[in-house]
C-alpha cells in the first residue's frame, strides 16, 4: 500500500536538468532554526522544541522542558506517605485518578497491604472510567491540533458526563485524591452506580461517533497514516509504553504483563498496531476505551455487594471517616497517621500501572520512619519525549505537533 | 538467591558488589567499572535479553564512603522478567558509564539524574541540564544536603517582591 510508506521517503528537489527549471538561478540553502513553544496552544503546557529545518522538513529537534518543574520529587522526601497522594494529582492533572491509583499501589506494594475485593473492584472500574476520559481528552485535543475541530466538542460533551461523575464521587473533576493507601477514601453511592450502568449502553454508540468524523476524513488520514513510523526495536529501547509501544506492535500492557487490581478476573483483550504510525495509536486508543467498557460492565457483574473499602490494617490506613467524629480512638489513628505518618519498613520497591499513557512507574526507597527517603516517578510523557529527536527526523514542521500529541504528553507529568 | 541474580553472580563473580530481594523485586549492585560491561551482557545475552529499559534513578547517602548510588532498572519483553541494576559512585570523581549505546531512552533518564544529583555518564552524547534551566547554578536539588526551600536564588526574582517594598 503505497500511501502507509514512511513519508520520509518523498523529498521534493528542484531538477537542475529539466527545461522549465533549469534557467532558475540557483537559491543559497542554509539551516533555519525555529522555536515552537513554549506558548505554542498544540505544546499541551509549556514545552519548547527547537527545530533544525531543511526546508520545511525537520532535520534535527532539541527538546526544551522543565517549565512546569515543580520539584515533586523533593517535596515527596518531606512529607509523609499520605500526603503525597495530592501530589500526585496534580502530575498528569488529566487523570489523576490513575496517578493515585499507581502511586497507592507502589506504597501498598511497600507496606504489603492486600485491599478488600470491593475495593480492588471499584478501583479499576474508576481507573477504566478514568483511561476513557483521558482517551476522549487525548482524541478531541490532537484531532483539534491535526485540524478537525468538530470531534472535539463531541468527545468533551462526553468526557463532561464522566467528569460530573467525579464531582459527585469525590468533591473534585480534576484533582480528585479518591484513592487511599490500602483502598478508596468512601464507597460510590448507588445512583452514581445505575448512572455508570447507563452509561454503559450510551457510549458504545458514540465511539462510532468520533470514529465516523475521522476514520473517512482524507485530512486526518493524510496527516496521521505513515507519520512519525516508530519500529518496534526503537519503540522498546527507548523505553516507549502503552499506546505509543503497542502501536508498533508490541502487546506490552501491565494489566495482563503483571496483571493487579481487577483486571485478573476480568475478560479483556489489548489492541496491538502494526505499522507503528499515529494512526495505529490512535486506533489502539479507540479500541481501548470498548475494551474498557467490558472492563467496567465486568466490574460491575462481579463485585460484591457490600463489604469494606479499607483494608483493616490500623497502623496504615485510615479509619471510617463517620467514625472518625465521634469515637476517640479512630481520631487519634487519624491524627497520628497525618501527623506523623505510618511507620515504613526499611527496604525499596518499583511498582509500575499501567495508565492510559503508558507505564507509570513509582520506585520508593525506603529508610524506616514515615516519610520516603527517596521517590522517584517514571512518568510516560517525560520518556516518550525523549524520542522525539527520533521520530521527528524528516518529517514536516506541521507534523511536530502530530508527533508530541500522539504520545499524549501532559507537561506537568513530563517535568513533575 | 533469585535465578537472574545467580546467573550474573556466576557470570561475573567479581562484580557483583551485593544482591537484594524484597517484597518481590531483585536489585543487584555492580562494581562502577564493570557496570557498562554486565548490561551490555543483560541486553545482548538471548537468555536474558533486556529490551525495555523502565527507569533509571538515583539515590544519595550522604553518610556512605561512596555517596551515590546510581539505578537502572530494565525488563524484557520476551522473557517477562526484570531487575534493577546499582552502583555505587563517590562524591568526588562522580562518574558512571552511560547506558545510552545500550538503551536509548537512558539518555534523557540519564539526563535527568545529572541535574539532580550531579552525577556525569562518560560516554553520554548530550550531559545537560533537563528539567531545571541552563544558568542554574545553585546546585543539585535531589542531594540531601540541597534546603527544600532552595538557595535564594528565587529571592532574587523581581516580580516575587512586587508591592511588597
Amino acid at each position: 500500500m503505497a500511501h502507509l510508506e514512511d513519508q520520509r521517503e518523498t523529498i521534493y528537489k528542484v531538477d537542475p536538468e529539466h527545461p522549465e527549471t533549469k534557467d532558475l538561478p540557483v537559491l543559497r540553502s542554509e539551516e533555519l532554526l525555529l522555536n515552537m513553544g513554549p506558548q505554542h496552544p498544540a505544546t499541551h503546557g509549556v514545552l519548547k522544541v527547537i527545530l533544525d529545518l531543511e526546508g520545511e522538513r525537520i532535520t534535527k529537534s532539541t527538546v526544551v522542558m522543565g517549565f512546569l518543574h515543580r520539584g515533586v520529587e523533593k517535596l515527596a522526601e518531606h512529607g509523609t506517605y499520605h500526603q503525597f497522594i495530592p501530589h500526585t494529582d496534580r502530575l498528569d492533572y488529566v487523570c489523576a485518578m490513575y496517578n493515585n491509583f499507581a502511586y497507592c499501589r507502589a506504597v501498598e506494594k511497600l507496606m504489603d497491604i492486600t485491599v478488600p475485593d470491593r475495593a480492588e473492584y471499584l478501583r479499576t472500574m474508576v481507573a477504566e472510567i478514568q483511561r476513557i476520559i483521558g482517551h476522549l481528552f487525548w482524541l478531541g485535543t490532537q484531532a483539534l491540533d491535526i485540524g478537525a475541530m468538530t470531534v472535539f466538542f463531541y468527545t468533551f460533551r462526553d468526557r463532561e458526563i464522566l467528569l460530573d461523575w467525579f464531582d459527585e464521587l469525590c468533591g473534585a473533576r480534576l484533582t480528585t485524591s479518591w484513592y487511599r493507601i490500602g483502598g478508596i477514601e468512601k464507597d460510590l453511592p448507588d445512583s452514581l452506580l445505575e448512572k455508570v450502568r447507563q452509561f454503559l449502553d450510551y457510549f458504545p454508540p458514540k465511539i462510532e461517533e468520533y470514529v465516523i468524523f475521522l476514520e473517512k476524513n482524507r485530512i486526518w488520514l493524510a496527516r496521521t497514516v505513515g507519520v512519525a513510523v516508530i519500529t518496534a526495536e526503537d519503540a522498546l529501547s527507548f523505553g516507549l509504553s502503552g499506546p505509543t509501544l503497542r502501536g508498533s506492535g508490541v502487546d506490552y500492557d501491565l494489566r495482563k504483563y503483571e496483571s493487579y487490581g481487577a483486571y485478573p478476573k476480568c475478560e479483556f483483550s489489548v489492541p496491538v498496531g502494526k505499522n507503528g504510525d499515529t494512526y495505529d495509536r490512535y486506533w489502539i486508543r479507540i479500541e481501548e476505551m470498548r475494551e474498557s467498557i467490558k472492563i467496567i460492565k465486568q466490574c460491575l457483574e462481579q463485585m460484591p455487594k457490600e463489604g469494606a473499602v479499607m483494608a483493616d490494617v490500623p497502623s496504615v490506613t485510615l479509619p471510617p471517616k463517620d467514625r472518625v467524629f465521634t469515637n476517640l480512638e479512630s481520631m487519634i489513628q487519624q491524627f497520628k497517621l497525618f501527623s506523623q505518618g505510618f511507620d515504613a519498613p526499611a527496604g525499596e520497591i518499583y511498582c509500575g500501572t499501567e495508565a492510559h499513557k503508558g507505564e507509570l512507574g513509582f520506585y520508593i526507597v525506603s529508610t524506616g520512619g514515615g516519610n520516603p527517603y527517596r521517590l522517584k516517578i517514571r512518568s510516560p510523557s517525560f520518556i516518550h519525549m525523549g524520542a522525539f529527536d527520533h521520530m521527528a527526523k524528516g518529517y514536516m514542521i506541521a507534523d511536530a505537533v502530530t508527533i508530541f500529541g500522539s504520545y499524549d504528553i501532559v507537561m506537568g507529568e513530563c517535568d513533575r | 538467591m533469585h535465578p537472574l541474580a545467580e546467573s550474573l553472580q556466576a557470570r561475573f563473580p567479581q562484580a557483583v558488589v551485593s544482591v537484594y530481594e524484597w517484597r518481590g523485586d531483585v536489585a543487584v549492585t555492580i562494581t562502577r567499572d564493570q557496570v557498562h560491561e554486565v548490561c551490555r551482557y543483560l541486553r545482548e545475552d538471548p537468555k536474558m535479553d533486556f529490551d525495555y529499559m523502565v527507569h533509571v534513578s538515583s539515590v544519595d547517602w550522604p553518610d556512605d564512603e561512596e555517596r551515590f548510588e546510581v539505578v537502572w532498572e530494565v525488563y524484557s519483553i520476551r522473557h517477562r522478567h526484570r531487575i534493577r541494576i546499582k552502583a555505587r559512585v563517590p562524591e568526588q570523581d562522580c562518574f558512571v558509564d552511560s547506558m545510552v549505546d545500550l538503551w536509548r531512552g537512558a539518555e534523557f533518564m540519564e539526563r535527568e539524574v545529572f541535574d539532580m544529583m550531579g552525577i556525569r555518564f562518560n560516554n553520554h552524547p548530550d550531559l545537560r541540564r533537563i528539567l531545571m534551566p541552563d544558568e542554574y547554578d545553585e546546585g543539585w536539588p535531589l542531594r540531601k544536603d540541597f534546603p527544600l526551600q532552595g538557595k535564594g536564588w528565587r529571592d532574587t526574582f523581581d516580580f516575587l517582591n512586587e508591592g511588597t517594598t
